[in-house]
């Protein structure tokens, strides 16, 4: 992704516009994702949750099933385990 | 419109620059200092750079005597206000010093502000990565939620004694009392403040997990991070001010709480009115942990707290997959 967001992943709309164009429509085709974070030195809360917060708000949790994160650092990693865990916490609380 | 620039204003002792910021006739600006000298936070000059960009130039005054006042041009305060300084100055390299008041309008602003910086800073990596963070996450705050068409006033220093980097970010927008009122209307200022800071609180829904593009965990992570690091932390709103102090070091345990007036803090309630959100805080870099070290404790700290707040139990969840 780093080709399209930069080493610092911060622009909420550049993760909303990969998640409407990319991301949706493989899922929608039954396809796996693989997100690649190859290049990102670092990121955001805001930018991961709007790169895939709606995901698992629409399809469910198993949807992380089907979408995978390469080569996150730790940074990446912390961040992205905290917006899919709220967003469970989310499904499981709210429902 | 007044400022007086006393002889120190940084987070610590800021209440007495606030207080004695006068709001009335925006048509008007007057700067004035203590005419010997003065060392001030970069907040301070967002403040009087993002009052004055609306002001017409010849309804600007600034008596600046002090030997100091050159730093107030160095900064671009004058230039951003569209006024002659009267101060000759030899103007100094900006690399590894400063980063020059700087006025972010939108998403595509924000992003080359960002990449410009990290030369600026001459930093480590490590070093650069909570700061981008934190101005990241705090100027998106601005222009999602501040509805202000100046967006947000952005400067820093870095300063050698003491190894930190102080930021300030200031807009003129709706404030924090009307933003999260939409969702959790809150009675005064503070009450506001301590909305916003609280894990799981957004001013555009009342779910957990926010919307598709807020979680309301933007403004709870930099005050947590903060106060992980032991920085200061500031944020001056409608009449009220947060002032998030150097927790205690006591036994080495960190204890993070969730209610941020559980915090080591103070507050400010009868300040002069601001019309917008002031936010200022320090990085001092050789405090600074690990990042992705702090982001997990942080996580950890982000569940409890809003699982306290609910009431409700923690289920497990279904984790990502993480491939090489």
């Amino acid at each position: 992704m780093s080709w399209s967001v930069g080493s610092f992943a911060e622009n909420k709309d550049l993760a909303r516009k990969i998640r409407l164009e990319q991301i949706v429509p493989a899922l929608r085709d039954n396809k796996r994702v693989i997100l690649d974070f190859s290049g990102v030195s670092s990121t955001t809360q805001s930018f991961v949750h709007a790169l895939i917060s709606e995901l698992i708000r629409d399809f469910g949790p198993g949807v992380l099933s089907r979408v995978a994160f390469k080569s996150c650092n730790d940074t990446v990693k912390q961040l992205v385990s905290i917006v899919t865990e709220y967003m469970q916490y989310e499904e499981t609380t709210e429902a | 419109m007044r400022f007086y620039i006393p002889t120190s204003a940084f987070l610590g002792n800021i209440n007495h620059f606030l207080a004695r910021f006068n709001p009335d006739d925006p048509d008007r600006l007057d700067i004035t200092s203590d005419p010997r000298w003065f060392y001030v936070h970069p907040v301070v000059l967002c403040m009087i750079a993002a009052i004055g960009k609306p002001v017409k130039p010849e309804n600007i005054t600034c008596d600046i005597q002090a030997k100091t006042g050159g730093y107030l041009k160095r900064m671009g305060l004058y230039r951003f206000l569209g006024i002659e300084s009267g101060v000759n100055i030899e103007e100094h390299e900006a690399a590894g010093r400063f980063i020059p008041l700087t006025q972010v309008k939108t998403s595509e602003d924000l992003t080359h502000f960002l990449t410009e910086m990290v030369p600026l800073l001459h930093l480590e990596p490590s070093y650069v990565e909570p700061i981008q963070y934190t101005i990241s996450e705090l100027v998106r705050n601005v222009l999602e939620h501040a509805y202000s068409p100046e967006g947000a006033v952005v400067c820093a220093q870095y300063h050698k004694k003491g190894n930190k980097i102080r930021i300030g970010i200031v807009d003129t927008g709706i404030g924090v009392r009307e933003s999260i009122s939409d969702s959790y209307p809150a009675t005064d200022d503070l009450e506001a403040i301590k909305l916003a800071l609280t894990p799981g609180i957004t001013g555009t829904t009342r779910k957990i997990g926010g919307t598709e593009q807020n979680a309301g965990a933007g403004l709870f992570f930099i005050k947590t991070i903060a106060y992980y690091n032991r920085d200061p932390f500031v944020i001056y709103t409608g009449r009220a001010m947060y002032k998030l102090l150097k927790r205690n070091i006591g036994n080495g345990r960190v204890i993070l709480k969730g209610n941020p007036f559980s915090d080591r803090h103070s507050t400010e309630t009868e300040l002069p009115y601001w019309k917008g959100v002031v936010v200022g805080i320090d990085i001092g870099l050789d405090n600074t942990q690990e990042f992705g070290n702090v982001l997990a404790i942080v996580k950890e700290f982000y569940f409890q707290s809003v699982k306290d707040r609910r009431k409700e139990k923690y289920k497990k969840f279904k984790r990502p997959i993480f491939i090489t």
